[in-house]
């Protein structure tokens, strides 16, 4: 099958609407399909990768957990606006440590958190096949 | 009055709708996405404002969820559902700004 490349720009927090869980979803269907996969956080989808959800207080289920395991399906290109972060006074240090383990490189643990300009963004955006909005 | 308020600032603008049109003694509940505002109230100055008479409240449910209850601003009161229902004792029917 061919591989294209995919986008996913996460624009919503979690828990408040459906978007970040059903592009979470969308986006473990991707892998699935062996596809070139990236996601991107900007505006308030920057909330979905904060360290430190506890879901106990409103009866839903974390999934924030779950992007621990996209560095299993070989998603390792989540790209975070570094100004999206800026205006909520956010940094990488309030994000998930998000990890993957490198088969070129002796399975090496790296990161798969890259802060980046929008301006970096559009460039990355313009390399894709097909960038899904959520 | 009690209004509450349940979308993010840099979503919609449903709680400047409700800053601009609240009376002196209305206090403000932020509830679901509403809650990222009482992290980044340095961004509204009237917010920060009712704030400082202590008459913002955040549910704290929804502020655990999404992980920034450091970043609370120190004067606003976080509640739990207990406290919800105070609030709407004390201070009568919510107006809901959605």
């Amino acid at each position: 099958m061919a591989t294209k490349k995919f986008m996913y720009l996460n624009r919503k927090a979690s828990y408040g609407t459906a978007y970040a869980i059903e592009s979470l979803e969308v986006v473990l269907i991707a892998a699935a399909f062996e596809q070139d996969v990236s996601l991107a956080f900007i505006d308030d989808g920057v909330y979905q990768i904060v360290e430190g959800q506890n879901t106990d207080g409103i009866g839903m289920k974390n999934f924030s957990k779950t992007f621990h395991a996209l560095g299993d399906y070989d998603i390792n290109k989540l790209y975070v606006s570094a100004e999206s972060l800026e205006e909520r006074g956010l940094t990488a240090d309030d994000l998930m440590p998000l990890v993957y383990e490198d088969e070129d490189d002796d399975w090496e643990e790296k990161p798969s958190v890259k802060v980046v300009s929008n301006a970096e963004l559009t460039e990355i955006m313009s390399e894709q096949d097909v960038c899904l909005s959520f | 009055m009690l209004h509450t308020v349940n979308k993010s600032s840099f979503e919609r603008n449903s709680l400047q709708s409700c800053l601009n049109t609240i009376d002196n003694t209305s206090v403000i509940l932020l509830i679901e996405d509403g809650v990222i505002s009482a992290a980044n109230n340095a961004n509204s100055p009237m917010l920060a404002d009712l704030a400082s008479q202590g008459r913002v409240y955040a549910l704290k449910g929804d502020v655990d969820a999404r992980g920034i209850s450091s970043k609370v601003a120190d004067n606003i009161q976080l509640v739990d559902y207990a406290g919800f229902v105070d609030l709407v004792v004390e201070h009568g029917t919510p107006v809901s700004w959605v």
